[in-house]
């Protein structure tokens, strides 16, 4: 059956939501707007009642496979538990429901949470001043990069390249070139690291950065991490961190420590606030204090007797969105933050490791592993040898669905042949790790025994694998009664 | 630790699988003149009841738009939102799956998106919209950035009555494209411009923060015919009435989401919309929703087109945008479906309604509207005769959240005051604001 659309459900005349009568005069729409500006064609929009909104939405819930539901080790996503208490402490309205334009005497606590946040985000990377603007990952790694062009530019610098590895993640290649930079791509050497030797040949005047995740996108540690910022450097470059990856290193190691210049960490990942089905996150930056001017405005000052908010930062880049970042989001992240302190969060990185090099022990001799070193909170295996004997990541993945796992991350990155990338998080327990290698060698013994039973996975979802093609082809990107599927023959909904 | 399951029994049957006595044996990579060799300077961790009776402290250190009578606005709004919302959108389907990437596990998050898609694009009068933006001025600056790669020019101009966040976020953006940007405060200004320098997009606010929306036909028809694109950005409330953007010509249609059955969250998250002509749906940033079919005819959804996205163009991607503000949007979309067409309608004809009473109350007390000849909707701004900080000072100590002072965006608008007036306010609470100003202005 066909996955249902509100559309479908709209009778003419019905409404769920009723307002308060009006208590003041009407005003004459089109008398006052004048005829050119007054809305004749339809609001598209359905008539539904209030009961039927809440069965069809809580239907489409049941059609997804959240955190709540199970497993989820999607490399690089770090999809650890979102904890509840921090919903609720969001949804207080007192943080909920406070004006961006409020004046800052009516807002203190919330500026000091961000305050806060800020200073323990700077200890915890090892920077010195930390902007909360940044709305995601990628929007942090953009407010960085236009950082250090600022900082060059103020420094009479106009650097024109910004280095990447080739294992890096989509998204700093492209922040890059968003930034006006040209990118150029590092290669990996042959224990996944970057190549020190390529990189002395690569960096000249024009460098402007290295963008670096540590650990890499394999989940390894960039041994030789020192010497590469000390080229980057003497090169006259700046070093900036993709903290995807920082869960594995909270009380380790400090990026700050390494050597970058300036650092963004995913809220969303390292501090527990939930992934939304792509968003809302929050891209935090850190920066060493010679690039403080540089943060986007406003800043936070003061004390906690009082804090407020200041414009007067001239070689500010600007902002980079509307006032003062996802507040709602900090304020989980500020919470995840204080129920476990410094010495919690050092447990949360050893024990993501822990479970990382747990899990890849039990997998390690059947599926090939391409670099053969500890890993740090992720590992990527090569399923090479599967698709050999018939069956490719994208296969084993599917197939995992039906052991009620949500499929690890395939075909990233891209220096691994067949990659399937796998990040447990450490806050799944012993037994549900000894489950899914449990699936994983099962799923490896049909690929002899019943190769289509992987071919044609997954085959308990409500959907079968959708053809892709077809949507880029015939793009249907809304809903319209002709291109709708409910036509006769088609029994209702699921 | 609180969210880590392990007993001292799993912990040391995992190190001795692998062999190790300690974790730290699997840090040993890591540079000895690198590693942190103190504890992390932070606080001692709480309990979850010390937790949430800290937080409830913070809270009350707030003055929320509950305890108070708010008359912001300014791209965000304290309009009523439904009960159903929330206890929908925080099931842990919704709140904690992660990017519909694998679409069988997904469908929930994709028709929502789908459906979103839909009444945006129908809101706005495009053919298309995306899954969502980070917020308002963000969508503003993509539209910036597709108006430049589109056309090849290098010139951006935006009206000096966008919200000056947007502006703000249009400099950023632009600078990095090295591209200029260029303000105007007329449709005279805008065509002295577009006739002396190839400009690749107009950028236009529809309702402006005056609440005017009078210049607009004009503008997009100027910038189509100096080949630029026409680039709107709106309240989507305001479009129930309005006749939409698409309708004038528009190229590209954003805005702040917001005021669709979100949480003001002091700015964020909230989401942008972003939507499009047809020719231009290829250039859209971030992801997209698009209908197919499984392998045995069923109807679903996946993410498509997404050979314009960063995961797999990496440098050559239309933006860096990597993920969107789904629940927001979800928020939105279940907000949109509540109310329907007639009560969407309904929420901004009564925001409308109110305003103008206020408009007319506070003339009558002296206050002269900025543009007193055009027409508004819900949200104006008047000149305050003395400081606007003052009388918002006044308005505080009343339990009032006065309009905001606009002099504190440009040094311009000294003593102009803007205030929004949505369906929760009512005429009780207005005559109490117009009371206290002239109280104040005879003080």
């Amino acid at each position: 059956m066909d996955v249902p659309v509100i559309f479908e459900k709209s009778v003419p005349g019905r409404r769920g939501i009723r307002l308060p009568a009006a208590d003041v005069p009407e005003v004459p729409l089109e008398e006052m707007l004048g005829r050119d500006f007054v809305r004749t064609s339809k609001l598209n929009l359905p008539e539904v009642s209030e009961m039927d909104a809440v069965r069809h939405y809580t239907r489409l819930s049941t059609l997804n496979y959240g955190l709540d539901t199970g497993f989820y080790p999607l490399g690089s996503c770090t999809m650890k538990y979102n904890p509840k208490v921090n919903e609720a402490i969001a949804a207080l309205p007192g943080f909920a429901d406070i004006h961006p334009l409020q004046p800052d005497s009516t807002v203190q606590g919330m500026l000091q949470v961000m305050k806060e946040l800020e200073d323990a985000l700077a200890e915890i990377s090892g920077m010195d001043a930390v902007t909360l603007q940044p709305a995601a990952g990628a929007h942090g790694e953009l407010t960085g990069i236009l950082i250090i062009r600022a900082y060059l530019l103020a420094q009479g610098q106009h650097r024109t390249t910004v280095l990447v590895p080739d294992s890096a993640h989509g998204t700093n290649p492209a922040t890059a070139a968003m930034a006006g930079f040209q990118v150029k791509i590092v290669p990996s050497n042959n224990r996944g690291d970057v190549d020190v030797d390529k990189l002395r040949q690569m960096v000249n005047e024009e460098t402007a950065g290295l963008m670096l995740t540590n650990p890499n996108t394999l989940g390894l540690f960039e041994e030789d991490i020192l010497e590469i910022a000390d080229i980057v450097h003497k090169a006259g470059g700046l070093l900036y961190y993709d903290g995807a990856n920082a869960n594995a290193i909270m009380g380790k190691v400090r990026p700050g420590d390494m050597g970058f210049d300036v650092v963004h960490l995913n809220l969303h990942k390292t501090f527990s606030t939930p992934h939304g089905g792509g968003g809302p996150g929050s891209g935090p930056v850190g920066v060493k204090s010679r690039l403080e001017p540089f943060l986007p405005v406003p800043r936070i000052v003061g004390s906690p007797d009082h804090y407020q908010w200041t414009y007067d930062r001239p070689q500010s880049i600007g902002k980079v969105r509307s006032f003062y970042g996802n507040p709602g989001i900090l304020v989980r992240a500020y919470a995840y933050l204080k129920s476990h302190g410094g010495a919690g969060l050092k447990e949360v990185s050893e024990t993501a490791v822990l479970n990382a090099n747990y899990l890849l022990h039990l997998l390690r001799d059947i599926y090939e592993t391409p670099f053969d070193r500890p890993v740090k909170h992720e590992f990527v295996l090569s399923l090479k040898d599967q698709k050999k004997r018939g069956a490719k990541a994208l296969d084993v993945a599917k197939r995992l669905i039906d052991y009620g796992v949500y499929p690890p991350t395939v075909y990233f990155p891209l220096v691994v042949e067949e990659a399937m990338m796998v990040e447990p998080t450490e806050t799944e327990s012993k037994e549900t790790l000894d489950m899914f290698a449990k699936a994983m060698r099962e799923i490896n013994g049909e690929i002899d025994a019943s190769p289509d039973v992987l071919h044609e996975a997954p085959h308990h979802t409500v959907m079968g694998r959708l053809d892709e093609t077809l949507a880029a082809r015939h793009p249907v990107l809304t809903y319209c009664q002709e291109d709708s599927r409910a036509q006769t023959g088609q029994e209702g909904h699921i | 630790m609180r969210y880590i399951p392990h007993t001292d029994a799993d912990r040391q049957a995992m190190l001795e699988a692998l062999n190790i006595d300690s974790v730290d044996a699997l840090f040993s990579d890591i540079p000895e003149a690198a590693r942190l060799h103190r504890p992390l300077r932070l606080f001692e961790p709480l309990s979850e009841m010390e937790l949430q009776q800290e937080f409830f402290g913070l809270a009350a250190k707030n003055l929320s738009v509950d305890q108070a009578v708010s008359f912001l606005g300014g791209g965000f709004y304290d309009r009523f939102i439904p009960a159903a919302i929330a206890q929908l959108v925080e099931r842990g389907e919704f709140l904690t799956a992660y990017t519909p990437y694998q679409p069988e596990l997904s469908q929930g998050t994709l028709a929502a998106i789908f459906e979103f898609q839909t009444m945006i694009a129908g809101l706005s009068g495009m053919y298309a919209a995306q899954a969502s933006m980070y917020d308002g001025a963000s969508a503003v600056g993509e539209a910036a950035f597709l108006a430049l790669a589109h056309t090849r020019r290098p010139v951006i101009v935006m009206s000096s009555t966008l919200l000056p966040d947007s502006q703000q976020v249009v400099r950023t953006y632009v600078s990095a494209r090295h591209g200029e940007v260029l303000t105007v405060s007329s449709v005279q200004e805008l065509e002295q411009v577009l006739a002396s320098r190839p400009v690749a997009g107009v950028i236009w606010q529809y309702p402006d923060v005056w609440g005017h929306v009078q210049s607009l036909p004009r503008a997009v028809e100027l910038a189509h015919q100096y080949g630029a694109l026409a680039v709107v950005s709106s309240d989507p409330v305001a479009l129930a009435l309005l006749r939409p953007p698409g309708e004038f010509g528009a190229d590209v249609v954003v805005g702040e989401g917001q005021p669709l059955g979100n949480h003001l969250n002091y700015g964020g998250p909230a989401f942008g919309y972003f939507a499009v002509t047809e020719a231009l749906v290829r250039k859209m940033p971030g992801r997209l929703v698009g209908q197919t079919l499984d392998h045995q005819g069923r109807r679903g959804f996946v993410l498509t087109l997404q050979a314009r996205e960063q995961h797999i163009r990496r440098e050559k991607a239309t933006s860096n945008i990597c993920s969107n503000h789904s629940l927001n949007a979800l928020q939105a979309t279940i907000y949109m479906a509540l109310l329907g067409p007639s009560g969407l309608r309904e929420v901004a004809s009564l925001s409308v309604n109110k305003a103008h009473y206020l408009a007319g109350q506070l003339e009558e007390a002296g206050l002269s509207r900025m543009g007193s000849e055009e027409p508004f909707l819900y949200e104006f701004a008047v000149k305050v005769p003395g400081s606007v900080a003052q009388l918002n000072q006044h308005l505080l100590s009343k339990g009032i959240l006065g309009g905001y002072d606009m002099g504190r965006w440009s040094d311009q608008w000294e003593g102009y005051w803007q205030l929004a007036v949505t369906e929760k306010r009512t005429k009780g609470e207005m005559d109490m604001l117009v009371n206290e100003v002239k109280r104040w202005m005879s003080r």
